[in-house]
Order: C-alpha cells, then structure tokens, then sequence
C-alpha cells in the first residue's frame, strides 16, 4: 500500500495539471465572489468562510476521476485487483494520496484566499482545523464516486452528480465551524461532528468502493 | 516446488455480459504445466484468463486457483508513462513485496532502458516492460493475454526461453497465442469445443413466457 | 412455498398481474374518497383557512417521498445479498415514482406556504432535507441510465443507494443543526398527544393509504415493464 501510495504521489507530481490545477481553480473561485457580490468587506467577511469551503469543495472535484481512471486505462487497476493488496486497501491507498496532493494544499492555500476575502483573524485557525479535518473525508467520498463511475466513458459529470450530494454534510459542519468562530460562538461542536464524518468515511468508503471496484472490474 | 500450487478447473462457465461464452471447460494444471489456449478471436480467450485471475465471477463450476499464486498480464501493459522503466518495476515490486527487479531487468534486457520514461517506449518494449512485471511478481501461476503481442522475433525467443525456466522450476503458466511458441511441455487447449449451444443463455429474462 | 419465488420474473409477472385490477380499485377508491372527503367533507381550519386541506396531498406524498427511498434500499440489500434480478428492477422502477412525490411535497408545500409563512421557500430544515432528497434521487436515476450492462449497473446504483442513504440521514442532521425551522410539527405521531384534529385525522388516513396503494401500483406497473425491456434486450442480445 505505501508503494502505491508513494507512486501516486509522484505521479501527481509529474503529471502536469495535477493539483497545481485545484489551487488555481480554487483561487479563481474565490475571486469571482467579489466581482459577483460587491466589495463590500463586511458582506464579503460574512460569506467568507461558507466561500472557502465551497471553493476547496469544488476544487477537490476537479481531480477526482483520475483516482481510478488514469489506472483502469492502462490496465494498473486489473493487475492491482490481482495483486496481494485488497482493493479496498488499493482504495485508502489513493484517496491518501488523492488528500495530500489536494486537501491538504487547499488547506493551506485557504489561508491567503481568507486574506483576500476579509475573514476575521479569529478565524483562521478554525478555518485551517476545519479543512485539514474535513478534507480527507471529501477525498474519500470522492474515491468512492470515482469507483462508481470508473467504467463510464467521459463520467465526469455524473461523478459530480454523484459526489456533490454525499459532500452536503461535510460542507454544513465544516462551514458552520467557521462562520461560529466568526461570530464568537463555539465551534466545536461542529468541528467534533466533522471529524467523526471524517471518521465514518473513512472507515465506510474503502469497503464501499472496492465493492464498485470489483463489479466494475468485470 | 510443492504440489500444493497445481489446480483444477471443473466445469467452468464462463460469461460476457449475460451470455455464456465457453461452457463446462475442465483442465488440470500440475507444477511445472504450460497450457496455451487457442481459438478464434472473441471465443473467450481473454474471458477465461479473466475468470481464472477473479476479475470476472464465474457463472458455474469450479476453480481452485489460489489467488495468491497469480501473476495476471492483460492485453494492457500497465506501465505508467510518467516513470521510467525502472521506476515503474520497483512500483510492482513493492506491491508485491520482492525485490528482483535488478536482475529482472538484466534478463529482459532493459537495463540499458531503465532511466527512459516509459512514455517514450516502442510498443515492444512496453510490452517487455509489462513482462518482466510476471518476474518481478514471484508468483507461482503465470494468466498471460496475447503476450507476444508487439514483440519481435528475438524476445519472442525471450519470452519462451522465460516461460520454459519458469515452468522447469515447477512453475504453471497459462497463456493465449496465436503464434506457434517453441515450449517444451506445452499442452494446446482449443477452446472452441467448449463453445455453448446458440440457444444457451443464463439470463433469466429468458426463461418462461409472459 | 417462500417469498423469493417471486423473485423470478415469470412467477413475479404472473402474480402482479393478478394483483393490479384489485390493488387499481383499491386505489382509487382510497383516494377518491379521501380526497373528496378531505376537501369538501371537513370544515375550514379556525387559523388556516381552507389552505389547510392541502395536507391531504402534502402529507401523503411527503410519506411517500421518504418510504420510496427506504424501499429502493431494501431492494437494493436484496439484490447485493441474493441477486435475485426482480428485486433491482424493482429499485429501478421506484426510483422515478419516488421523485416525483418529493417534487409533489415540495410543490405543495410551497402552495402552502406561501399563504402561512408569506414565502413559497424557507431554508427551513424539513424544505432544505426534501431538496437533498431530490437531488439524491436525480444521482441514483441518472447513474442507472448512464451504465450499459444491466448486472453492473444493478450493483452500482445498490452501493450508491446503501451510501447515499447513510449520507442523506446524516444531511438530515446536519441540516436540523444548521438551521432552526418554521415548519411545524409532525402531523401525525403516535407517542404525542398533540396532532392534527380527528376531523382531519380520518381522511388524511384514507390519503395515505391511497397513496401507499398508488405506490405499490405504481411500482409493480413500472417493475414490469422494466422486466419486459430486460428480455427484449436479452432477446435481441441473443439474436443478434
């Protein structure tokens, strides 16, 4: 599992497009808010925090059907599923990588972009926190869209149909974490909800795509 | 090597879609066997390579293949164009928790190509590549589709010189061809005799009016 | 003699159509007079108005919306553990009925509100659980018609039913923290004192039962057809 791990990491790397592409998309995102808004930066420090994690959102969906795509093309994914790694394994495997190389440089790229937006300095940390916790979760959702749709010719459309709706929970508690510390409430009740969504994905979502794995396979 | 590697396939069917294509196919594979399928295109070659590697469930019948002994090789070379030679080898290794790959590459005679992106390969040599991938496995049970696909006169000589080493040493090897390979103890399976009747289907929407 | 007999689709074609002329009159019956007696049989509400009457098609389709769901993933359970091929078709075929009663609740429950809460939407937690559900079917629905082969698309709207259900019940909670509603209580609830008024209660009963019986009309109608399009296909499959 580390081998693939690592192969996929430095595949990211190498392919050009790879997660140099979310950042720039994310950065886009956040700049037509204001040009779609207003200035204003009291408005724009009130949506800030529900706009960052839209944006990190939507970016994390740009590169979710190469997790299995660029692999079933060229048959990787056969050999792999005959190989002493369990799909499901194969699955945790490149939803980590798939983090590492998008969640967690949107987390730190959010950072900037929160500048740009006026969020309130109390709201960094929370925002930081909220998206190193709730990325994987989207990272590993998204595996589970990209093993359903693995076999569809041009699926990327579907992919998101597929994926958005399973992204509503992680979007509600990963937001509202930040707009409460915006507001001086308590954020941790929902940063507690996100990180057991994290949890359960994580633990559900690699059973569930091997599943969708191994039909697609044949 | 033991006994314990050899397997039997009994009465297996074979499906494509909802369609049977090969029915009661049956063979016995002791250590050290070859068998090389044949037929005509679209008889199931591929199909039952498939089946016996798990990747398609089989319909009826049984297989006693340990998958923990197999080395599949599909008509695709798996071979990522963004790492080299070398680098895509060590990959598989690691997957598969050997570490041959220098000698690998020494037999096969990609040593001289181990820093080239695999992206810059002939065909051939990608399929060398996806070859020496069965080595560097270790495993027992070689499941090859067409592997003399793009490769010229002197590495077909490669591959069947590997091949028979491979089953001398106790090692089973089952492949489809449709070139003559010189193995030594080679058995042909043609798997035409196992082609169902037009009128068997096991769809079950078939059965019955209504 | 068990249940999954009728799992194979010339027994399930046999007994569904012995079924459907007395589950139609059923039906029909159910909601006719149901719903004449809902509209024209109770009195205006002291608070509501005669806007309140339209509980008897808001209610009903709003149970239907969420039970439709339930039903495609215990058809979809069915079919990943015993594979028997009706029971997917069955899924397939709710899917579509399901939708439109979530679009039924919502549309009625925006001509409702219109006059209560002087708006035809809130982002009140029930509304914003109901769009969720929508679009949650749209997935399944649209993943069903994008997959080729029948068996792999049967298993691949199954997972994503089993999922999508986990993940809509955690929406379901994760709205109700988000935000604090105006809708109003269950309508009906058998632990609580406080529901609706037995005026009220006895008609909506009957709606809901029609309902039901549409339901399961409307899914043995759709199952069958959907079964005879899988041996058109097979038939076609095999001669071609």
């Amino acid at each position: 599992m580390l081998a693939l791990f690592l192969r996929d990491l430095k595949l990211a790397i190498r392919t050009s497009g790879g997660f140099g592409l979310a950042l720039a998309f994310f950065l886009i995102v956040v700049m037509f808010v204001p040009f779609g808004v207003g200035s204003d930066l009291t408005l724009l420090a009130r949506i800030a925090p529900g706009i960052l994690w839209i944006g990190a959102l939507l970016a994390c969906l740009l590169s979710l059907d190469r997790i299995f795509q660029l692999d079933a093309e060229d048959g990787t994914l056969n050999v792999l599923a005959t190989s002493p790694i369990p799909l499901s394994g194969v699955t945790v495997a490149k939803s980590m990588a798939h983090w590492v190389t998008t969640g967690l440089p949107l987390t730190i790229a959010a950072i900037p972009l929160g500048y740009l937006l006026n969020l309130p300095s109390v709201a960094y940390s929370w925002l930081c926190i909220s998206l190193l916790i709730g990325t994987p979760a989207l990272s590993f959702i998204g595996a589970f869209g990209a093993a359903i749709t693995v076999g569809i010719k041009r699926g990327g459309l579907l992919l998101s149909l597929l994926v958005l709706p399973l992204y509503i929970p992680t979007l509600i508690f990963g937001a509202v974490t930040v707009t409460k510390a915006v507001e001086g409430l308590d954020p941790m009740p929902s940063l507690m909800f996100l990180a057991g969504l994290t949890l359960l994905s994580v633990v559900i979502m690699p059973f569930a795509s091997a599943l969708a794995l191994k039909s697609n396979l044949s | 090597m033991a006994n314990y590697m050899s397997f039997y396939v009994d009465n297996l069917c074979c499906v494509r879609g909802n369609t049977v294509i090969l029915s009661n196919v049956s063979f016995e594979m002791a250590a050290g066997d070859c068998l090389i399928l044949r037929g005509p295109n679209g008889i199931g070659k591929s199909t039952l390579l498939n089946t016996l590697a798990g990747l398609t469930p089989e319909d009826t019948g049984t297989c006693t293949i340990n998958k923990g002994d197999i080395a599949y090789s599909g008509h695709l070379d798996a071979i990522k164009f963004q790492l080299t030679v070398a680098e895509n080898l060590q990959f598989w290794a690691g997957v598969y928790g050997t570490d041959k790959v220098a000698s690998v590459m020494q037999d096969f005679g990609l040593t001289e190509l181990a820093d080239r992106p695999a992206g810059n390969l002939s065909a051939g040599q990608k399929r060398r590549v996806g070859l020496a991938r069965l080595l560097v496995s270790n495993r027992n049970i070689w499941l090859m589709d067409e592997p003399t696909t793009s490769l010229d006169a002197e590495h077909t000589a490669l591959l069947t010189k590997m091949i028979d080493e491979h089953c001398q040493s106790g090692g089973i090897a089952v492949l489809s061809t449709h070139i003559d390979l010189d193995i030594q103890n080679a058995r042909t399976l043609d798997l035409s005799q196992f082609k169902p009747d037009q009128s068997q289907s096991n769809d079950i929407f078939l059965e019955g009016s209504f | 003699m068990s249940l999954w007999e009728y799992a194979n689709p010339v027994k399930f074609m046999g007994l569904s159509s012995r079924l459907i002329p007395t589950l139609s009159v059923l039906t029909v019956l159910c909601l006719v007079i149901g719903i004449l007696w809902g509209f024209f049989g109770t009195p205006d509400d002291y608070k509501q108005g005669s806007t309140v009457k339209i509980i008897f098609l808001h209610v009903p389709s709003a149970l239907m919306a969420i039970n439709a769901w339930l039903m495609m993933l215990v058809a979809s359970l069915v079919w990943l553990i015993r594979r028997h091929h009706v029971s997917a078709l069955a899924a397939k075929a709710a899917a579509p009925i399901g939708i439109t009663m979530t679009l039924i609740a919502l549309g009625t429950g925006a001509i409702w509100g219109k006059p209560m809460w002087g708006t035809y939407w809130a982002w009140d937690p029930r509304l914003t659980s109901f769009m969720i559900l929508f679009v949650f079917y749209l997935g399944y629905m649209a993943l069903w018609s994008a997959i080729e082969d029948s068996d792999t698309a049967a298993d691949l709207t199954s997972i994503l039913c089993m999922i999508g259900s986990v993940f809509a019940l955690l929406s379901r909670y994760a709205v109700n923290f988000w935000n604090q509603g105006l809708h109003q209580g269950a309508s009906l609830s058998l632990d609580k004192e406080q529901h609706v008024d037995d005026t009220y209660f006895y008609p909506l009963i009957l709606c809901m039962a029609g309902f039901i019986l549409l339901f399961v009309l409307l899914v043995l109608v759709r199952t069958r057809t959907e079964i005879r399009l899988r041996r058109a296909t097979a038939l076609a499959a095999r001669n071609r």
